[in-house]
């Protein structure tokens, strides 16, 4: 199943529900244009739900890194939301575990931005 | 089931997914458990990835060879390309500070972790020539 990335409004935050596999080629490129037309539109709040990825590779990954990038160089910022056992790890070994803020409730994490 | 295959493929995305499922159905037929067929396929996958996109440049005069070794509880995967090769030794650490917010660059990094042998050398026609052995339980290691 390739990628879909959905998104929604909490209050000012923009939530991201991504389902399937975020991999080079398609996923990766609609991840990319998803980010960037939400920072064209002005949205500077964005919470990446990966709740429904069942499997992401380094591409995925560094698309990640791409919106995290895009998203902060803009005065904005970029958390993660609902990480499986396969992407924590993969987080864990690349040690972006450092970079991302990471969370496990959608409330908790849409009250953490300022 | 053993047994061994020898698959061209092209230079192409496509090629990456058919390898992936390949191996993996070969690792499902041999009994891998879930968590190791993605590991394993996720290796593939990177290694493809690297053949094609990096080694071939997407060329379509350029092939990658596939050669799938299935032992008696354990695959062997030789990926090789027809590129310039590379010096593992010359490639970054994607996991030092100044390098984690770049883009791409893991894909060795992935290959290494999710499988439990890997090597990488020049082959004889000077492509890059990476070997992945996946063992189907924690014994092989």
């Amino acid at each position: 199943m390739s990628a879909r990335f959905t998104t929604r409004q909490v209050g000012d935050v923009t939530v991201i529900d991504a389902v399937g596999r975020i991999t080079l080629g398609e996923g990766s490129a609609l991840l990319r244009e998803t980010v960037k037309n939400l920072v064209v539109a002005g949205n500077r709040k964005l919470l990446m739900n990966l709740g429904d990825v069942s499997y992401i590779d380094s591409s995925g990954v560094g698309e990640l890194v791409y919106s995290y990038t895009t998203v902060t160089s803009q005065q904005g910022q970029f958390k993660l939301l609902n990480l499986n056992k396969r992407v924590e790890d993969l987080l864990q070994l690349t040690k972006l575990y450092t970079v991302f803020e990471v969370h496990d409730d959608e409330t908790r994490a849409v009250r953490s931005f300022s | 089931m053993t047994g061994s295959t020898d698959t061209l493929f092209a230079s192409n995305l496509a090629s990456v997914d058919a390898a992936e499922a390949m191996v993996v159905e070969s690792a499902a037929d041999l009994g891998f458990d879930e968590d190791a067929r993605m590991d394993l396929g996720l290796a593939i996958r990177e290694a493809m990835v690297n053949a094609v996109a990096h080694g071939n440049a997407y060329s379509p005069d350029k092939q990658v060879r596939l050669l799938l070794a299935v032992g008696t509880g354990s695959i062997r995967v030789t990926i090789i390309d027809q590129g310039e090769g590379f010096d593992l030794n010359q490639v970054p650490d994607p996991t030092r500070g100044e390098n984690l917010l770049r883009e791409s660059g893991r894909g060795l990094l992935l290959m290494q972790a999710f499988v439990d042998e890997f090597s990488v050398k020049r082959s004889a026609q000077g492509g890059a020539e990476v070997v992945l052995v996946k063992y189907a339980s924690e014994t092989g290691r």
